[in-house]
């Protein structure tokens, strides 16, 4: 049996209210994993407005056939900067934010085992998504778009080699990336020093969070995906400044070994997108349908399984460049195989719902979504993987609709319910439910209308990364309803803004514990104290709070 | 109650080294760092097999290349300086260990010595640069790589070193100085894959 | 500026109005894929809509939590083994189309053809026959009895294209320092659209590309029209003489005269072509005029200078290019 330490008071009421330079400065230097948690999801969130807005100029000059509104040169720009920002600005810093903020609190830890080094991590990621910005100032100025890159957000070469792509605009890509990347390494070394380490008495492995186990597993993919992405853009460098011949072809260099390289880190650098966004489900779902986990072990021995395999798939994305019939053939084979795993955790997440007692706050809605959204975007995977078919489909909108069902569908819907879920420890207040409703159904309906469509256009032979198409084609249709999806998810981000703003100053106060979950991070205060626990917790099973809580039963002999 | 833990201090819990028997989070992040670099080099080290021998132009390596047996005697010979130093440390010779470190430093510095005659050559004498040809892309970009690692480990050694001699430097700090010397094994591991890559198989 | 596309109505560049051997597999393939991963949407699509109706809590419930499941070893077996043994099934079928398409033998009677991808163009020749041309792919249609399909040898004087027409191939990519293969099969004469699908820079949208597939005797009637040298009209002498003296000849060819420059499209036939600049504009003499005048009008960032041309060499030298059929 256990018991967790009593509430410690919400700090900052007993003390006097810093100026706003000193409070300032307080986050300036901070290396607290929950303030640093914050600034990430802070910074992520910024930088998805960008990019949202960047994408809704594109959806806007794509509406119809023949329509310049942007230049090519912008447009081009445009859809580069757009998945740079939201692969490495958006997705990286927010599911690695989160992971700052909950892992120390849910296995009873103070901080992460390297706080300097984590901040350190922030500061390089905000300065590398700077300087991508930047790219939009040099050159012609704003106006023309500048310097930003214009090569796409994969930068094959010898497109970005100094004969095709002169001037600097390639090389703030390379550079900004490159720099972030060493921030993502550092953060991951970090979970992982801390995971393995730094657990609460009782906390073997096994008694983890499922939460911790996946970000776990992407910190290990991260540290061994990103180096090669480091290493490609190093070559690269060196091919524009001193003249060296990696990706030259003139020269005999290979255009496909970038291809190779690039995508040996892209395909695990999904799966560190995507995992984390089911770990937020893994912990969202039990608790809003009222019961453990289903499975577990399997659930756990899935993720590794995964972290794996996501090693071995990636050439599937480049199935048209002519490998030759048996490496297609072996990709296909990887690439079919990880979907079992991948696949089977919704029969987990359904079977914990099924038997439950599910109430539909809006953590849960944003879950259900996501089951619904996640299901079709590993489907479109699965028939992506299908090599004549995908001989059909890559580089066309049907890839487009598929990633942006696992990332947007997917990722962003587990985000914002993690958002509504975890708020209230961060903030001790309340988001509001009623607004949350309008921002999810609005969103849904706005999400599905965009990204729908986009399959068929696909089929009907719409390649990507153009900046119009011709009017004969039967596209245009598909791009209108496209297109009409983004006024829906406009209006949702802005209430869910105004949700924040809002309930930032006027929420209901949350106390400990508002959802009634099982986790140590709902053990102490919201928010909780720098220190997060005043005595470290001692725990006998996977959920610390349920053995609290029904100390007739706890999960112990079960598990 | 949660009952019987005392918060342990943040930093007591980061430096259990010996004897709790726990792993400690520095260790493990030495791994991880290790982890991280072996991959960066492995893609160098696959760039340069899969180029081998496609250069349309300039010299090959067998025209141009020699074993760099001196510099490799030394590189390999300061791993067991280090080892000793980190010994000695433990043994609560600190003097001593500052005087293993400074031998490593020293090797150290004839290995870079030797590569940076044997680009001098190869650039003023051989009219192999990195611009040259494929192979020259791919052999000044992996030794050099390999290079500016020993470098940097070279720099943290020194400072250790410096450390020892001004006192600064005290038993207790064996952990960090173990990580260090783990760093120095990792490079001089690379060495030798290097080696074999570029001197043996690619000649 | 507008992108068309052939003179004729186009049909939808659907993968599912295959006309071409490859093309239909892959349809057939894709109907089984479609049809498996439609049937596991239902099935998990629809028991996740029967937990969340059937499991929602109701008003008036107890606050107790219900019964606590934490697993079931046979269940989870069976919801891994049954998606495994899919993937199985999908796996053999995928490999036997993979292989049925790619290592398709050339027959004796098939038309060889050489592909380059040029930003934003592409060279088309055909090297048996002595013919170069640009931006349309004419090809004979095949039978049973006699099967001419045509083979694709696939290069790039740049970067990185993809060649792709969806209802005649799925799309292969055009590789600087790589050649490949594909092959074309269509069974039913008409234009076939498509474009390049690898983003290759500034126009990658206007690359655009047709596949014309002709009786046989039209596309020996062709061949033959293809292969003669330009023709030489005494009225177009004027404009033949803007041609040679104005730098054109240093990237263009016109066979029979001394132009033979490699680096823009072969015009020897320009007038034989539907559109301009890949499909910028129709191949009318106005639309001519301007695209000499000024390509970057029609087509902004095209490789080819304007020539800054007076009125009246422009105007010589569009009568001449008018008399290329």
């Amino acid at each position: 049996m256990s018991i967790i330490a009593p509430p410690v008071a919400t700090p900052g009421t007993l003390v006097e209210r810093a100026g706003l330079v000193t409070r300032l400065h307080e986050w300036v230097v901070t290396v607290d994993h929950k303030r640093l948690g914050i600034m990430y999801v802070v910074s992520g969130l910024v930088f998805f407005l960008i990019a949202g807005l960047e994408a809704s100029v594109m959806r806007w000059q794509l509406t119809s056939a023949g329509s310049t509104i942007v230049s090519p040169q912008v447009f081009n720009r445009l859809f580069t900067v757009h998945g740079t920002t939201m692969v490495f600005l958006v997705g990286v810093p927010i599911v690695f934010g989160f992971a700052n903020y909950l892992v120390p609190l849910m296995i009873g830890a103070r901080d992460l085992a390297f706080p300097r080094l984590n901040a350190f991590g922030f500061w390089v990621f905000l300065f590398g998504g700077l300087l991508l910005y930047f790219s939009f100032l040099g050159g012609d100025g704003l106006y023309g778009a500048g310097s930003a890159p214009d090569v796409g957000w994969f930068a094959y070469a010898p497109l970005t080699g100094r004969a095709f792509s002169p001037g600097n605009s390639t090389d703030y890509w390379n550079l900004s990336i490159l720099v972030t990347g060493f921030g993502t390494v550092a953060t991951s070394i970090n979970l992982i020093a801390t995971t393995l380490t730094m657990r609460c008495r009782g906390m073997s492995l096994g008694r983890m969070p499922l939460y911790v186990w996946m970000m776990l597993v992407v910190a290990g993919m991260t540290v061994m995906a990103l180096p090669p992405l480091s290493a490609a853009q190093i070559m690269l460098l060196l091919d524009r400044f001193l003249g060296a011949h990696f990706f030259d072809t003139q020269a005999g260099g290979s255009a496909v070994m970038w291809q190779h390289f690039f995508w040996f880190f892209g395909h695990p650098e999904v799966y560190i997108l995507m995992v984390p966004g089911f770990a937020m489900i893994s912990e969202i779902i039990p608790v809003f349908s009222r019961k453990v986990i289903f499975g577990y072990p399997m659930i756990v021995a899935a993720s590794l399984a995964i972290g794996f395999l996501s090693m071995t798939v990636w050439a599937h994305h480049m199935f048209s460049v002519g490998m030759g019939a048996p490496l297609n053939a072996a990709f296909a084979a990887s690439t079919m195989l990880i979907a079992v795993p991948t696949g089977i955790k919704i029969f987990n997440w359904v079977a914990t719902m099924y038997g439950g007692r599910i109430r539909f706050a809006t953590p849960m809605l944003f879950a259900c979504a996501f089951l619904f959204q996640f299901l079709c975007a590993g489907l479109t995977g699965v028939t992506l993987a299908v090599v004549p078919f995908n001989w059909q489909l890559t580089d066309s909108y049907f890839v487009v609709a598929h990633f942006h069902f696992v990332l947007v569908g997917a990722l962003i819907f587990t985000v914002f319910g993690a958002i509504y879920y975890w708020f209230p420890k961060a903030t001790g207040r309340l988001l509001s439910e009623r607004l949350g409703r309008w921002h999810f159904w609005l969103f849904v309906v706005g999400f599905n209308l965009t990204f729908l469509p986009m399959h068929w256009a696909g089929m009907l032979g719409m390649p990507r990364r153009i900046y119009t198409y011709p009017a004969d084609r039967g596209w245009d249709f598909w791009n209108l309803l496209a297109t009409l999806g983004v006024p829906f998810q406009a209006a949702a981000i802005l209430i869910f803004l105004v949700n924040v703003v809002i309930s930032l100053r006027r929420g209901e106060r949350a106390g400990n514990d508002p959802w009634d979950a099982w986790t140590l991070e709902w053990a102490t205060a919201s928010p909780p104290p720098a220190y997060n626990f005043e005595t470290e917790p001692v725990v006998a099973s996977r959920r610390p709070l349920w053995d609290l809580k029904h100390p007739d039963d706890p999960d112990g002999p079960h598990e | 109650m949660i009952p019987t833990a005392r918060m342990s201090e943040l930093t007591a819990q980061r430096m259990s080294a010996h004897g709790s028997g726990r792993l400690s989070p520095a260790r493990v992040g030495m791994v991880g760092l290790i982890v991280a670099e072996a991959s960066l080099f492995a893609v160098f080290v696959v760039a340069y097999l899969y180029d081998l021998g496609k250069s349309l132009s300039g010299p090959s390596p067998t025209e141009v290349l020699s074993v760099p047996v001196l510099g490799t005697v030394c590189l390999l010979s300061s791993s067991v300086t280090v080892a000793l130093g980190v010994r000695a440390l433990g043994r609560g010779a600190v003097r001593r260990c500052g005087a293993w470190l400074l031998a490593t430093v020293l090797l150290a510095v004839v290995f870079l010595i030797g590569t940076a005659a044997e680009w001098l050559r190869l650039i003023t004498r051989e009219g192999l640069t990195i611009g040259t040809s494929l192979f020259g892309t791919t052999f000044f970009a992996l030794v050099g790589l390999h290079a500016s690692h020993v470098i940097v480990g070279l720099v943290m050694l020194a400072l250790i070193s410096a450390f020892a001699w001004s006192r600064a430097l005290r038993p207790a700090h064996l952990e960090r100085v173990e990580l260090v010397s783990w760093y120095w094994h990792f490079v001089d591991a690379v060495w030798i894959v290097v080696l074999t890559v570029v001197y043996v198989i690619g000649r | 500026m507008s992108l068309t596309a052939a003179m004729e109505a186009v049909s939808t560049p659907s993968m599912f109005a295959p006309v071409s051997t490859p093309a239909f597999a892959i349809r057939d393939l894709s109907f089984l894929v479609l049809a498996v991963v439609t049937f596991i949407f239902v099935v998990v699509a629809g028991v996740t809509l029967y937990a969340i109706v059937r499991y929602r809590r109701r008003p008036g419930e107890d606050g107790r939590d219900p019964p606590q499941v934490y697993g079931s070893t046979q269940i989870e077996l069976a919801w891994t083994v049954v998606p495994f043994l899919i993937v199985i099934v999908l796996f053999l079928t995928t490999t036997r189309y993979i292989f049925a398409i790619e290592r398709h033998a050339a027959p004796a009677d098939a038309v060889e053809v050489t592909v380059v991808g040029n930003q934003w163009w592409w060279e088309i020749r055909y090297p048996r026959l002595g013919i170069v041309t640009a931006n349309e792919l004419h090809v004979p249609v095949s039978d049973d009895a006699r099967p001419t399909p045509t083979f694709i040898t696939l290069e790039s004087a740049d970067v990185i294209h993809s060649f792709w027409i969806p209802q005649v191939a799925g799309k292969t990519d055009v590789i600087p320092g790589k050649t490949n293969r594909t092959w074309i099969e269509p069974r039913t004469p008409g234009t076939y659209v498509g474009q390049c699908a690898e983003f290759c820079g500034l126009q990658h949208a206007g690359m655009l590309l047709t596949v014309i597939v002709h009786p046989k005797n039209e596309f020996d009637r062709w061949v033959a029209a293809q292969q003669a040298t330009a023709v030489d009209l005494p009225e177009a002498r004027a404009g033949r003489e803007v041609f040679t003296s104005v730098a054109c000849i240093s990237c263009h060819t016109v066979r029979g005269t001394f132009a033979n420059g490699v680096f823009g499209p072969d015009l020897t036939h320009l007038m034989s072509r539907a559109t301009l600049g890949a499909g910028m504009a129709r191949n009318t003499r106005e639309n001519l005029r301007a695209w000499v005048s000024d390509p970057a009008a029609l087509k902004p960032g095209a490789r080819m200078p304007a020539m800054k041309l007076s009125d009246d060499q422009l105007d010589r030298l569009v009568a001449y290019l008018v008399t290329l059929r």
